[in-house]
């Protein structure tokens, strides 16, 4: 019994890992524009198709990287493509709207078809078919005790959690980047009146909230190897959920709200019959939304979207 | 008064001409998953339907009672929904209006189309749907492979025969008939026929990718052996994952393993494992093996049972047209079509011999392959149960 509680502990750490990255690429968006970028489950879905052709690509033309290299090659150039693209469609959707000083829920609907932009031009130009994720690093596999396993993968995974959320905090608590992306959240018509670039400011967030799902996306490839371009739409959701229910505006309550979606989950499913796991994952969360509407760590505002 | 007898003639030329070609063409639709999660389904039928039509209007069409016909065949994707496959059934009936059509290929989709074609007077023949409640009470839909409480006694005879195991685990798609009816069959005839007991009975949703839970209830129990009666999308992942905690034991799956992907997409996961199937490719002769060949040498990879059942599929419908003959009157040659195909008997497939039964099911036998140390689907033994 002790054994399977901690098989699932592991296992509930590891989804939730997933859950927690992309969470915390939405909050950090929302955090500096107030605006919810739905189309950020897709950017995830697209990073994995970037890091497969990435390393397609390497393997191809440098027969002698393997393994923690390209692991690390892969993250550099998915990050940095993944990044570009993010401040693409900034560029490209978002800000021409900020400019015209749209409603921010018009910029969220625009955000709504990017993603499926990006998911059905996925689909038009490489196909219908599934493709599988390459191998990158070999897969190790310990066994801690009597009915537990864990790879090397899953340990990797939910380390980078926690480590992408420590670099997170300290890059907006400690540095000026990271209070200007917090001042723009409290009022953005002040900001530039003290001499803060807010055009580079909100490029930038978006650049590392994109870098963070990249993060996420190469790490769900190597895990669950099996990649179609609807891959990014049901976890992005949930993510986004989770992200509300922990809090959505500060990071430690993105960041708790994908452990807890995470655990929810995998807890429901290890002790219920199996059917059950959606409806009372989300009856749960609805009980938590109930008693704390702006969620753990949120903070109360008249407007959310 | 001469430009318009001119205009008059011209006009009536050109709706002469578009009349002509009307009654030359035999169209049928295909009810089909190009897109969605299993898109190699919808593939392999595609692709079989192309052979077809481009060697029979290669000849200069279909020979019906004298008369030749070219072959218009109409590919709607139904993106693997049910919702979506019924709209697409809509479409064909009665936009393009077809004569008969081919699919969808699983009975999540079918069963609901199957009404729509039923209610509609429209005969349609499912290649590869194996779920009971397809064909039954509706004279109209006939499928071209068994059915799955014939597969789940086969399946549960090798697998004690094979395995002499008592305990097995089985996991299923809670989303998918196929997949559900399928694993409460297998369920009753393994604990029924053969005296065994199922110690894990876990679902799953179609959308998930994490199976950690399952296989750890799984891992924990003492089952020895896993049935997993799923899509080969499912299948890949669910295998990998079982391997990464440890699993070594047997693994048994259902027809809808079949997929050329399969052993790509699970990482080899699936190497060693076993399935219910409707034909082996590998050692295949006579006509089937020609029928493998000229799709290898069009498409570049081996053809999945989809594309097999497709084939067959497609050229029993044909046979019923031919049967039948065409008046021009689409609901008088619908009907006909019904007719001719509920008579066809011993009708020599690429998968096997089939006779109609009065429900519009082939009788058949099954086949039990091995995935292969090179990933190929080697023929075990054909069984009935």
């Amino acid at each position: 019994m002790f054994s399977y509680f901690v098989q699932n502990l592991i296992n509930a750490l590891q989804w939730g890992s997933f859950y927690s990255m992309i969470a915390l690429g939405y909050c950090l968006v929302y955090g500096v524009l107030r605006l919810i970028n739905f189309a950020h489950g897709d950017i995830f879905m697209t990073s994995c198709y970037i890091a497969f052709f990435v390393i397609t690509g390497v393997t191809a033309h440098f027969t002698g990287i393997t393994g923690i290299p390209l692991f690390v090659i892969t993250l550099v150039v998915t990050m940095g493509l993944t990044a570009l693209l993010g401040v693409g469609i900034e560029r490209v959707a978002y800000r021409p709207l900020r400019k015209k000083g749209a409603n921010r829920l018009y910029v969220v609907i625009t955000a709504l078809m990017i993603g499926f932009i990006l998911e059905n031009g996925n689909l038009a130009l490489l196909g219908a078919s599934s493709r599988r994720f390459p191998d990158i690093l070999p897969k190790v596999i310990w066994n801690l005790g009597p009915s537990i396993t864990i790879t090397n993968l899953k340990v990797l995974v939910i380390i980078s959690a926690f480590v992408v959320f420590a670099i997170l905090q300290f890059i907006v608590q400690k540095t000026t980047l990271g209070m200007s992306m917090r001042a723009i959240s409290y009022d953005k018509f002040a900001i530039p009146l003290m001499g803060i670039p807010v055009n580079t400011v909100i490029t930038f967030t978006f650049a590392l909230g994109s870098a963070l799902a990249a993060i996420a996306g190469i790490l769900f490839g190597m895990s669950y190897q099996v990649m179609d371009p609807y891959m990014g739409m049901i976890i992005g959701w949930k993510a986004f959920i989770a992200a509300v229910v922990g809090g959505i505006g500060d990071i430690r309550g993105a960041f708790l709200g994908g452990f807890m979606l995470g655990i929810i989950e995998i807890f429901v499913t290890a002790f219920l019959p199996s059917s059950y796991k959606d409806l009372i994952s989300f009856v749960i969360l609805l009980v938590i939304l109930t008693f704390k509407p702006t969620g753990f760590f949120g903070v109360a505002k008249s407007t959310k979207i | 008064m001469k430009k318009i007898l001119v205009l008059g003639l011209a006009l009536a030329a050109i709706g002469l001409c578009s009349c002509a070609k009307k009654t030359q063409v035999i169209k049928i639709g295909f009810n089909i998953p190009l897109t969605g999660d299993s898109p190699k389904v919808g593939e392999g039928s595609k692709f079989s339907g192309d052979l077809v039509l481009n060697a029979i209007n290669a000849e200069g069409g279909l020979d019906v009672k004298g008369t030749k016909y070219k072959l218009e065949f109409v590919y709607v994707d139904n993106e693997l929904k049910a919702d979506s496959a019924i709209q697409a059934a809509y479409k064909l009936i009665d936009q393009d209006k077809v004569l008969a059509c081919l699919g969808p290929d699983g009975s999540r989709r079918a069963i609901p189309a199957g009404q729509v074609y039923n209610d509609e007077s429209t005969p349609m023949i499912s290649p590869w749907a194996t779920n009971p409640n397809v064909t039954l009470d509706r004279p109209y839909v006939f499928r071209a492979c068994f059915l799955d409480p014939f597969q789940a006694p086969v399946a549960a005879k090798f697998a004690k025969e094979q395995f002499a195991c008592t305990n097995v685990a089985i996991i299923y798609n809670l989303e998918d008939d196929y997949s559900k009816t399928l694993a409460e069959l297998f369920k009753e005839a393994w604990e029924k026929d053969q005296g065994g007991k199922v110690t894990v009975y876990e679902s799953f949703g179609q959308k998930d990718q994490d199976f950690s839970v399952q296989l750890t209830k799984v891992m924990d129990s003492d089952a020895e052996l896993l049935y997993l009666p799923c899509y080969y999308n499912h299948v890949a992942l669910i295998t990998s994952q079982a391997k990464d905690l440890g699993w070594s034991k047997p693994v048994m799956g259902s027809d809808a393993w079949g997929s050329a992907d399969l052993v790509n997409l699970s990482k080899g996961a699936v190497i060693g494992d076993y399935f219910t199937t409707h034909y082996a490719a590998a050692g295949a002769v006579g006509k089937t093996k020609e029928f493998i060949d000229a799709y290898k040498a069009a498409y570049g990879y081996t053809p999945d049972d989809v594309a097999a059942l497709s084939y067959d599929a497609i050229n029993l419908l044909l046979k019923a047209i031919q049967e039948a003959g065409l008046t021009g009157n689409l609901e008088k040659d619908r009907e006909a079509v019904k007719d001719a195909l509920g008579k066809i008997s011993d009708y020599e497939g690429v998968t096997g011999k089939m006779t109609f039964t009065p429900d519009g099911d082939p009788i058949k036998d099954a086949v039990v392959v091995k995935i292969s140390d090179s990933g190929e689907f080697t023929f075990v033994r054909s069984l009935q149960p």
